[in-house]
C-alpha cells in the first residue's frame, strides 16, 4: 500500500499533536487472535479467513515468538507445506511496537517497512494488541474529527478577543506536545534568538537557554502537553511552564539530581538523566514549582541579569 | 586550536561542514544531554554516540563548537539537517568515544 501520508515532522501542529498524543494502543485492535507453533498452516489460513485477518501472531507463553502472513500462507499452499507447523514457516525476525508509543512511531514504521500490520508489546514485551494501518488511519479520523470540531469553537472565541497594550517587555508563548521530540527545542531556540536580540549577556542567554530546554523537554516526556512562556526585558527573565497534567508525585524527588521517571526509549535518546529540574533551578535566580497528582505541573523562574 | 585542524588531526568524517572555523576551547564527553546542558563549556567539542536531532539542538543552544559522533554511528538525515541551519559542524569517527575523547584530550591541554 502506498505510504501514509502523515509526516511526524512537518505536519500542520493539529496533526502533529494528534499523532504524538495518541498512543498505539489507542488504534490497535484486542484482543488479538494468535496460533501457537504448533498449530499448522492450514489452522493459520482458517483463522485468517473466519476473521478477516492478514496476518497472525505466534505466541509461545503470552511472549510473542514469530508472524504469519497472508503471503507466507500463500507460499505455503504453493509449496504444499500447508500442513507444516506454524513453527516452522513462521518469520521470526518481526518488527513490534509498543502500546505507549506516540502514534508517529507507528506513522513511521509503516512507511519504512511496509509491513501490513505490526504486534504491539506492553512495557513487559507481552503481546497485547495488533495495529494494521487501516487501525491507524481510523483512530486519526475520529480524533482529527474532534480536532476540528475544537479549533472551530476557538476560532470564534479569538475573533472576540481584544488586543494587548504593549509596555517595552518581550513576551514570548509556545505550544508544548507530547512526545514530539522532532519539534522539541524549537521554543528554547526561539526564545535564546530574542534574547540575543533584546542585546543580553551571552552567559545570561546560555542560562535561560538551558532553563527553557529543560522545562520545554519535561513537558514533552513527561507531561500531557504544556505551554513555555517568556517575558523578558528591563533586566529580567522570567519563564514559565505550565502543563495539563499528570502531575508529579514527589516534587522533592523529582529536583534531586539523578531521579528521572523517563522509560528506555526516551533513555535511547539521551534524555532521562534525571538532571531536568535541577538544572534548571541552578542556573535561575528564583525558582519555584507546584505539582501533584492529578493537576498539572507549574514551574515559574526568574534569571536578572 | 580550529576545528577544522582539529576535525583533519583527528581524522573525522565530516558530516556538516559549513560552519564558522572558530577556536575550541575543551572537549565534553557525553551521552546524557542536560548532562551536557549543565556541564558542557562554550565552544566545546561534543564527543557522543548520540545520533540524534536534539544532540544538534542541545549543542546550538549551549553554545558548543562541534559535536563528533563516535562507532561510525548513523546519522539521520535530519540531524545532518538541523546541523546546517544551525551552523554547527558535525563529524563522525570510527573510533570509540573513549578513543576519541583521549587524544582530543592530548591535543587540547595546555602545557
Amino acid at each position: 500500500m502506498p505510504p501514509l501520508p502523515i509526516s511526524p515532522e512537518t505536519g500542520p501542529q493539529v496533526v502533529l499533536e494528534l499523532i504524538y498524543r495518541l498512543k498505539v494502543r489507542d488504534a490497535m485492535s484486542s484482543p488479538v487472535i494468535t496460533a501457537a507453533i504448533g498449530d499448522s498452516m492450514r489452522e493459520v489460513q482458517y483463522r485468517m479467513r473466519d476473521n478477516g485477518i492478514t496476518g497472525v501472531p505466534i505466541v509461545e507463553g503470552g511472549r510473542l515468538v514469530g508472524l504469519v502472513s497472508m503471503g507466507l500462507v500463500i507460499e505455503a499452499l504453493d509449496a504444499g507445506r500447508i500442513e507444516q507447523r506454524a513453527g516452522e514457516l513462521m518469520t521470526r525476525t518481526v518488527i513490534s511496537l509498543e502500546d505507549d508509543m506516540p502514534l508517529a512511531f507507528a506513522t513511521t514504521y509503516f512507511n519504512r517497512y511496509k509491513f501490513g500490520r505490526f504486534p504491539v508489546l506492553d512495557r513487559d514485551g507481552r503481546l497485547v494488541g495488533i495495529v494494521s494501518a487501516s487501525d491507524i488511519i481510523r483512530a486519526l479520523l475520529v480524533a482529527m474529527n474532534a480536532e476540528v470540531e475544537r479549533l472551530e469553537e476557538k476560532l470564534s472565541a479569538a475573533a472576540a478577543a481584544s488586543d494587548r497594550p504593549s509596555d517595552g517587555l518581550v513576551r514570548l508563548g509556545f505550544q508544548v506536545t507530547r512526545f514530539d521530540f522532532e519539534n522539541a527545542g524549537k521554543a528554547s531556540a526561539e526564545i535564546k534568538k530574542s534574547l540575543k536580540g533584546l542585546g543580553v549577556d551571552a552567559d545570561v542567554v546560555r542560562r535561560a537557554a538551558v532553563a527553557s530546554y529543560e522545562l520545554e523537554l519535561n513537558q514533552v516526556i513527561h507531561s500531557e502537553g504544556g505551554s513555555i512562556s517568556c517575558v523578558a526585558g528591563a533586566g529580567r527573565i522570567e519563564l514559565a511552564a505550565e502543563d495539563r497534567g499528570p502531575g508529579i508525585p514527589d516534587v522533592e524527588a523529582a529536583m534531586t539530581e539523578g531521579f528521572s521517571t523517563a522509560n528506555e526509549w526516551i533513555r535511547s535518546l539521551g534524555f532521562g538523566a534525571g538532571m531536568g529540574l535541577p538544572n534548571a533551578k541552578r542556573v535561575s535566580d528564583e525558582f519555584a514549582i507546584d505539582s501533584g497528582p492529578g493537576r498539572g505541573t507549574r514551574v515559574r523562574l526568574v534569571i536578572r541579569y | 586550536m580550529r576545528i577544522s585542524e582539529l576535525a583533519a588531526s583527528l581524522g573525522l568524517e565530516v558530516a556538516q561542514g559549513s560552519y564558522a572555523d572558530r577556536e575550541v576551547s575543551a572537549g565534553y564527553s557525553s551521552d546524557l544531554l542536560s548532562d551536557v546542558m549543565a556541564n558542557a563549556k562554550a565552544d566545546a567539542v561534543l564527543v557522543t554516540v548520540q545520533a540524534h536531532k536534539n544532540a544538534v539542538a542541545v549543542a546550538s543552544l549551549v553554545g558548543l563548537a562541534a559535536v563528533v559522533v563516535c562507532n561510525s554511528r548513523p546519522l539521520p538525515d535530519d540531524m545532518v539537517e538541523a546541523a546546517r541551519s544551525e551552523g554547527l559542524a558535525l563529524f563522525k569517527s570510527p573510533e570509540t568515544a573513549f578513543e576519541v575523547s583521549g587524544r582530543l584530550w592530548t591535543m587540547l591541554r595546555r602545557p
